[in-house]
C-alpha cells in the first residue's frame, strides 16, 4: 500500500518540486502569522524548518495540511497547483502530517485510530481486518512495531507517535510533515525515529521536519529554511550553513549561545527532600521515593525527558499535589497533605513558583497584567485597603514599576495577560515570583515558547537571584538550559534521580544516556 | 403483600411510563456522545407532544402528528446544533433556551389555534397509537405465570413502546460496529483527531443532534398521542431532566440506559398507584413520592453509585482557529 | 488572539444587537397569531410605563429580576450555571413565611432585617447542598440545581398543604402575616420626599435592598478578595489551585451568596406584596434571573438596566394578556429568544462584527 512504489525518480534535479509554495499569508485577528512565503521542497529530500517559537512554521504547515485556511497564496504538489480546504483534501494529495500534540482518540485501540476517517464502507469490521495486515507490513517494513488492539490511553509518547506515522502511512502519504517530533522523545527514541525517517526518505518520501533543535537540522536534513516573524528569510543547502549562522537567521541578529555565569557561593542548606512518593488519580506512582537537597545560593537543575515525574516534584514543592515523605524548608517540616499543603501556605514559607505552563496556572489570560502581578499573593497586606477591600490603585501602581523594571512589553498595566507575547508573559510571571526575593524558587520550563531574546533575560534574572541568596530548583527538557544554568544537575528518570553531576564534568551525551535510566552513578 | 397481578401492571405501567424517558435518554446519549450536551431534551420532547397532538387533532391521522411532532423537535434540534456547532455557544445556555421556547411557544400557538387555555382537543380513534397485541397472546394466557407476563406486560403496548425498546440494540449496534458510530465517538472524544483524519466535525456533529431530535420527537409524539390523549401545558414534566439524569447514571451506554430507564419509570409507576404509600407504618406523603425521582438524580449523581466519566469533548464547542 | 474590538462594542453594541434580534422574532411570533405587533408595543408601553401604578409594577417585577439575575451573575463568574434560583427563591419565600409568623412584629423595622436574613438563609441552604455536591463529589450543579427545583416545590407543596395552612382552610397558603410586617411601598417612600407615587402598585421597600445588593456585589466581585479569588477560578481551575485558592471554598462561598441572592427575592414578592406564602409565588423568577444575567454580562450595573427591561417586559406583558388574546407566555418566549441570542448565539453577532472591527482597523493602519 504505502511506501513500495513510491517513485524512486524523484531525487532527479528536472523533476517538479514535491511542494511548492508561493505568496502564502496568514492572520490571525490583527496577527500576521504568516506574510508572503515561498518555499520548494524537492521530492525525495528532507527539508528543515527552524524558527523561534512564533515565528508561524506550525501555521505554515497546517495550512499545507488544511487545518487552517490562508487568506492568500498558492500551493503546488508535484508541480500541480491544488487547493486544500481541508484535511481530506491534504490526504487526498498525499499528505500526511504528525502534529506536536498528537490527534488520536485516547479511548480508541491503535487500529481505530489508524481506520478512522478512511473506513472504505459503513461497517468496521472488513476496515479493521485490512488495517490489521497493512500495519504488519509497515511494522516490517519502517521498525513501526505497535501492538494493534492496544488503546493510546495505555501507549506512552512514543508509542503514540509512531500511531501518528502509522496512520500517515497507511493513508499512502507521500509527503510526511512532522511538527516538533523530538520534544517529547528520549535521545535513544530521537535516534530510533531519525532511523525510520531516513529510510521513508530511501523510499522516496519527502519529509518536512519543524524543528528548533538545530542539531536535528543538522544531523538529518537535505535543506533547510528559516522563518522569523512570519516570514521566510533564508532557504539553504544545510552541508553549507553552520548552527551559528542558522541562529543568527533566526534571531536577526547575533546569539551569546553560553551565558556568563560567576561560580555560585552555595551558603547554608534551604531544601531539604527525603523520600518524596506520589501517586495520581489513577493509581500510578509518579515519584518514587526522591531526596534532595538545595543549599542558599545556587541552583539544582532536574533533567529528564518530559513525564518522569519533574512535574510533580514542582507541584508538591508548589503545594498543588499532596505526598508522602519529608520536606524540610529552612529546617522546618512543611505539610504535604494537611490543611497547609496549599499553594498559599507554600508562599508563606517563602517559596516561590514559577510554573511549568503559565498559560493553564501561571496567569489568568482575561486578567489585566496588573491583576497577574499579584496572583497567588492577593492575601498581602501591602494589597488591602482595610480589612474588607482590596487596595486596587495600590497594586495598578506597584504593576506598573514591576513591568518597567521587567522590561514587560508594552509596558501597560491595563491589557490582560492574553496581549502579551510568550516572553513578555513569562516575564509578568518572573516579576511577580521574582520581586518578593524567595528563600527558595521553583522554575519549571522557564524558557519555554519564549523568544531567544528573552531568554537571556530570564536566564540572567534567574541566576541574579541565586547570587542574592536565594536557593533554586531549575525543572527543564532542554538540556542545553540545564547545562548553562545549573551549579548541579540532578537527572531524573521514571519517578526516580538517576544521579547527580556538576556541568563541568558531564555533557549532553551522558545526561542522555542517564535520561534514558542507565544508572552510571547513585547520587 | 402485592399479588402477582398487581405486580404485573406496576411493571406494564413502568414499561409505559419508561418508553419516552428511554427514548430521550438515547437521544441525549447520541449527541453527548458527540460532544454536544443537551440540556434542552425537556424541550424538544414539548414542542413534539404540541405539534404532534395539534396535527393529530386536526388531521385525525396520529402518523401525520407524529411526523410533525418529529419535525418541530427537529426544529429545535438545529437551533441547537446552530447554536452550539455553527457559532460554537455555550450548551447548556443554548438547552435551558430552548426548553423556555417550547414552555412558551406551545402554550402561545395552542391559544391561538384551539382557544382551549393552552391544551389541544383530546384526541380520539386514529388519532392516538393504539395498543397492538403481540401475536399469540390470547392463545399463551391461560399459561401460568409466563401467560399473564406475555399478555399483560410484553404484549398490549403501543409502536412508540416497541420502536423505543428496539433502539437499545439497534444504537449499540450503530456506535460500536458502523463506520458513523466509529466517528460518532472520536469526535465527541478528539474532534481535532477526527478532523484531522479528514471527517468535518461538524457534519458528524449535526447527524449527531438530527438523530437526538428525531427520537426527542418520537418521545413527545408519545407523551400526548399514546399515553395521554392531546397535549396540556407542561405536560412533559420534567421527563427531559429524568432522562438527562438517567443518561449519567448509565455512563453514556445503551444497555445502562436501559436499566436506569426502567428505574425511573418503575419508580413513577410506583406514585403514580400508591399515592399514600406507608413503609414500616410511616406514612410517606404524596410529595415525597413525587419528588423522589429528582432525589434520587441527586444521589446518583453525588456518586453514590460510581462515578461516572462523560465524553472528554463534551460541552467544548470544538475551535481550530486561536 | 488579540482584542480586535474596543470594549464599548464588546459591553454595548452586542447585548444590543442581540436584544433587536430577539425583539424581532418575537414581533414574527405576534404577527404569526395574527396581532399586531406595534400596537402590541403601544400597549406594553402605556401599561408598564405609562403611569407610576404602571411603574409601580415594572419595578415590582424587575425587583425580583434583580435579585436572581445577580444570583446568576454570581455564580457564573466562579463559571457555575446556577439554574437553581427558583428553588432557592421557593425556599427564600418559606423563611419569610417563618419568620413572619412566628411573632407578633410590632414593627416592619424590626421584621425587615430578620425576614431579610431568613429569606437568605434558606436561599442559601438550598444553593448549599448543590454546592457541595459539585465541590466535593463533582456532581455536575447545572443537573443538581435543576432536581432542587423539583424538590423544592415539593417542599413546599408539602408545607402548605400539611404544616403551614390554616385550620378550616382548603387554600394551599399560609394565612395572612401580622401587619407589624407589612414594608412601606414607594408610594409611602416617596410621600416622605413629596413625590406623588400610585398608592395601588405594589413597588416597595424591597427594590432599595435589590439596589443596595448591585453595590455589594460589585464590591465583592471587584474589590474584595474573595471575589478576586471567584473571578481567578471562574477563568481557570489548575491557576486558582496554582494560587492557593481552594477550589472547595470558592465553590461553596459563591453559592451561597448566589442562593442567599436568590433567597433574597421572597422579601419583594412573600413580605412586600402578597403578605402571606402562596404555592409558586416565585412565578418563574428564577429562570428569568438568567436571562436577565446573560444580557448584563453579569455586571451588576447592567443586571440592573436588564431586569428593568424584564420588568417592562413582564407587566406589559400581563397588560396585553389582558386586554388582547396574547397569552402571558409569550414572555416566556421573548425570555427564551433573549437568552437564546445573548447566551447561546453570542458569537452570531460577535464573528461579523469582529471582522467588521478588524477591516476598519486595517483600513486606517
Amino acid at each position: 500500500m504505502a511506501g513500495a512504489e513510491a517513485p524512486a525518480a524523484g531525487r532527479h534535479p528536472d523533476a517538479a518540486p514535491a511542494i511548492e509554495l508561493r505568496g502564502i499569508s496568514k492572520a490571525f485577528g490583527t496577527v500576521q502569522a504568516n506574510r508572503d512565503i515561498s518555499l520548494r521542497v524537492m521530492p525525495g529530500t528532507i527539508h528543515g524548518i527552524v524558527g523561534e517559537n512564533g515565528a508561524g512554521k506550525s501555521t505554515l504547515m497546517s495550512i499545507l495540511y488544511g487545518f487552517y485556511k490562508a487568506d492568500a497564496g498558492e500551493i503546488l504538489v508535484g508541480g500541480r497547483r491544488v487547493t486544500i480546504p481541508d484535511s481530506q483534501a491534504a490526504i487526498r494529495a498525499g499528505i500526511g502530517m504528525v502534529f506536536q500534540h498528537f490527534k488520536l482518540v485516547e479511548p480508541f485501540t491503535v487500529l481505530e485510530n489508524v481506520i478512522l476517517g478512511v473506513e472504505e464502507g459503513r461497517l468496521l469490521k472488513p476496515a479493521l481486518a485490512r488495517a490489521r495486515d497493512t500495519l504488519q507490513r509497515l511494522a516490517r517494513d519502517y521498525e513501526l512495531n505497535v501492538d494493534p488492539d492496544a488503546r493510546i490511553e495505555d501507549l506512552g509518547v512514543g508509542m503514540r507517535q509512531r500511531v501518528e506515522l502509522l496512520k500517515a502511512l497507511y493513508r499512502q502519504a507521500d509527503i510526511l510533515i512532522l511538527d516538533e517530533p523530538t520534544g517529547v522523545l528520549t535521545p535513544t527514541e530521537a535516534d530510533h525515529l531519525f532511523r525510520i525517517l531516513k529510510n521513508l526518505k530511501s523510499e522516496g518520501k519527502t519529509i518536512i521536519l519543524i524543528t528548533h533543535k538545530l542539531r536535528e537540522i543538522m544531523a538529518i536534513t537535505d535543506t533547510v529554511s528559516v522563518m522569523r516573524r512570519g516570514e521566510m528569510t533564508a532557504t539553504l543547502e544545510t552541508a553549507r550553513t553552520s548552527p551559528e549562522q542558522l541562529a543568527e537567521l533566526m534571531v536577526g541578529r547575533k546569539v551569546l549561545l553560553r551565558l556568563d555565569k560567576k561560580p555560585a557561593t552555595p551558603d547554608q542548606t534551604i531544601l531539604e527532600i527525603e523520600n518524596l512518593r506520589v501517586t495520581d488519580d489513577d493509581g500510578v506512582e509518579r515519584l518514587k521515593g526522591v531526596s534532595l537537597s538545595v543549599r542558599a545560593g545556587e541552583i539544582l537543575g532536574i533533567a529528564g525527558v518530559a513525564g518522569n515525574g519533574q512535574s510533580q516534584l514542582l507541584e508538591v514543592l508548589g503545594g498543588i499535589t499532596p505526598a508522602t515523605g519529608n520536606v524540610r524548608v529552612k529546617g522546618a517540616e512543611i505539610d504535604l497533605t494537611g490543611r497547609h499543603s496549599d499553594g498559599r501556605s507554600r508562599r508563606a514559607r517563602g517559596i516561590a513558583h514559577v510554573p511549568e505552563d503559565r498559560q493553564r496556572e501561571g496567569l489568568i489570560m482575561d486578567f489585566f497584567a496588573w491583576e497577574n502581578l499579584v496572583f497567588g499573593y492577593h492575601h498581602d497586606p501591602a494589597c488591602q485597603r482595610n480589612r474588607a477591600l482590596m487596595d486596587n490603585a495600590a497594586i495598578r501602581a506597584r504593576a506598573a514599576e514591576q513591568m518597567a523594571r521587567f522590561d514587560v512589553r508594552p509596558p501597560d498595566p491595563d491589557l490582560a495577560a492574553r496581549n502579551f507575547s510568550g516572553g513578555n508573559q513569562q516575564k509578568i510571571v518572573l516579576a511577580r515570583e521574582i520581586e518578593r526575593n524567595p528563600d527558595l524558587l521553583l522554575v519549571g520550563q522557564p524558557t519555554r515558547g519564549v523568544d531567544i531574546g528573552a531568554i537571556e533575560f530570564i536566564h540572567q534574572r534567574i541566576l541574579d537571584l541565586r547570587d542574592a541568596g536565594s536557593a533554586v530548583l531549575l525543572v527543564s527538557v532542554e538540556l542545553e538550559e540545564i547545562l548553562s544554568l545549573s551549579d548541579r544537575i540532578a537527572v531524573m528518570f521514571d519517578g526516580r534521580l538517576m544521579g547527580e553531576r556538576r556541568p563541568d564534568q558531564t555533557d549532553e551525551t551522558e545526561l542522555g544516556l542517564m535520561m534514558t535510566g542507565m544508572r552510571t552513578e547513585v547520587a | 403483600m402485592m399479588d402477582f397481578a398487581t405486580i404485573l401492571q406496576v411493571l406494564d405501567s413502568t414499561v409505559r411510563l419508561a418508553a419516552p424517558l428511554l427514548l430521550a435518554c438515547l437521544a441525549g446519549l447520541f449527541s453527548e456522545r458527540a460532544g454536544i450536551f443537551d440540556i434542552g431534551l425537556e424541550g424538544k420532547m414539548l414542542m413534539a407532544a404540541f405539534f404532534s397532538a395539534a396535527t393529530a387533532a386536526v388531521t385525525g391521522s396520529v402518523w401525520l402528528g407524529l411526523a410533525a411532532g418529529i419535525a418541530a423537535s427537529m426544529v429545535l434540534a438545529g437551533v441547537h446544533g446552530l447554536a452550539s456547532i455553527t457559532f460554537r455557544g455555550n450548551q447548556l445556555i443554548s438547552g435551558v433556551a430552548i426548553n423556555f421556547l417550547a414552555a412558551g411557544l406551545t402554550v402561545v400557538i395552542a391559544q391561538d389555534w384551539f382557544a382551549q387555555g393552552g391544551r389541544t382537543p383530546s384526541l380520539l380513534g386514529g388519532a392516538r397509537f393504539e395498543a397492538i397485541t403481540l401475536p399469540l397472546a390470547d392463545t399463551v394466557r391461560p399459561v401460568p405465570i409466563l401467560g399473564p407476563i406475555y399478555h399483560d406486560l410484553i404484549s398490549g403496548h403501543t409502536i412508540p413502546v416497541y420502536f423505543a425498546f428496539s433502539m437499545v440494540p439497534l444504537t449499540w449496534w450503530l456506535l460500536y460496529r458502523t463506520r458513523f458510530g466509529l466517528r460518532l465517538r472520536a469526535v465527541g472524544e478528539s474532534p481535532e483527531a477526527l478532523d484531522t483524519a479528514g471527517v468535518s466535525v461538524v457534519a458528524t456533529r449535526y447527524a449527531a443532534v438530527a438523530i437526538c431530535g428525531v427520537l426527542c420527537g418520537i418521545a413527545g409524539a408519545y407523551l400526548a398521542t399514546a399515553l395521554q390523549a392531546g397535549f396540556t401545558k407542561d405536560m412533559t414534566a420534567g421527563r427531559g431532566y429524568i432522562a438527562l439524569a438517567a443518561l449519567i447514571f448509565a455512563k453514556w451506554r445503551s444497555w445502562h440506559a436501559l436499566w436506569a430507564t426502567l428505574l425511573f419509570g418503575l419508580l413513577q409507576a410506583i406514585a403514580l398507584r400508591y399515592q399514600n404509600l406507608q413503609i414500616g407504618g410511616v406514612p410517606l406523603p404524596v410529595q415525597l413520592m413525587d419528588a423522589l425521582p429528582y432525589i434520587l438524580t441527586v444521589v446518583i449523581l453525588a456518586g453514590f453509585v460510581g462515578r461516572a466519566i462523560p465524553p472528554r469533548a463534551g460541552g467544548e464547542p470544538y475551535v481550530k482557529e486561536r | 488572539m488579540r482584542d480586535v474590538m474596543p470594549r464599548w462594542a464588546d459591553v454595548v453594541l452586542i447585548p444590543l444587537i442581540s436584544l433587536v434580534l430577539a425583539f424581532l422574532l418575537s414581533a414574527v411570533v405576534i404577527v404569526a397569531i395574527g396581532e399586531d405587533p406595534l400596537a402590541a408595543v403601544r400597549m406594553m408601553v402605556t401599561g408598564a410605563l405609562g403611569s407610576t401604578y404602571a411603574w409601580g409594577y415594572t419595578l415590582y417585577y424587575a425587583t425580583n429580576f434583580i435579585f436572581t439575575g445577580l444570583a446568576v451573575a454570581v455564580a457564573f463568574h466562579a463559571r457555575l450555571f446556577n439554574i437553581g434560583g427558583e428553588g432557592q427563591a421557593t425556599l427564600g419565600g418559606l423563611g419569610v413565611a417563618l419568620v413572619c409568623l412566628a411573632l407578633p412584629w410590632p414593627h416592619w423595622v424590626l421584621a425587615l432585617p430578620a425576614a431579610v436574613l431568613a429569606a437568605a438563609l434558606f436561599g442559601a441552604a438550598w444553593a448549599a447542598i448543590p454546592a457541595w455536591l459539585q465541590a466535593k463529589r463533582g456532581s455536575h450543579i447545572v443537573i443538581t440545581t435543576i432536581m432542587f427545583n423539583f424538590i423544592g416545590a415539593a417542599v413546599l407543596n408539602y408545607m402548605l398543604v400539611n404544616v403551614m395552612r390554616p385550620q378550616g382552610s382548603m387554600d394551599p397558603a399560609t394565612e395572612r402575616f401580622p401587619p407589624g410586617t407589612h414594608l412601606p411601598t414607594l408610594h409611602d417612600l416617596l410621600a416622605l420626599v413629596g413625590i406623588p407615587f400610585s398608592k395601588a402598585a405594589p413597588a416597595n421597600i424591597a427594590f432599595l435592598i435589590a439596589l443596595a445588593a448591585c453595590l455589594l456585589v460589585w464590591l465583592l466581585i471587584w474589590r474584595t478578595r474573595l471575589g478576586y479569588e471567584i473571578r481567578a477560578y471562574g477563568h481557570s481551575e489548575p491557576a486558582a489551585i496554582y494560587a492557593g485558592i481552594r477550589p472547595v471554598r470558592v465553590v461553596m462561598l459563591t453559592m451561597l451568596v448566589s442562593g442567599a441572592l436568590a433567597g433574597l427575592m421572597a422579601v419583594n414578592t412573600v413580605m412586600g406584596e402578597a403578605e402571606r406564602l402562596v404555592l409558586n409565588s416565585v412565578e418563574g423568577a428564577g429562570f428569568i434571573g438568567i436571562a436577565v444575567a446573560l444580557m448584563g454580562r453579569s455586571h451588576p450595573f447592567g443586571v440592573l438596566l436588564a431586569a428593568i427591561l424584564f420588568g417592562f417586559l413582564y407587566q406589559g406583558g400581563a397588560e396585553l394578556a389582558l386586554w388582547t388574546d396574547i397569552p402571558r407566555e409569550l414572555i416566556v418566549v421573548i425570555q427564551a429568544l433573549v437568552i437564546l441570542f445573548t447566551g447561546a448565539l453570542d458569537n452570531m453577532v460577535r464573528m461579523p462584527l469582529e471582522r467588521l472591527f478588524l477591516a476598519l482597523r486595517k483600513r486606517r493602519t
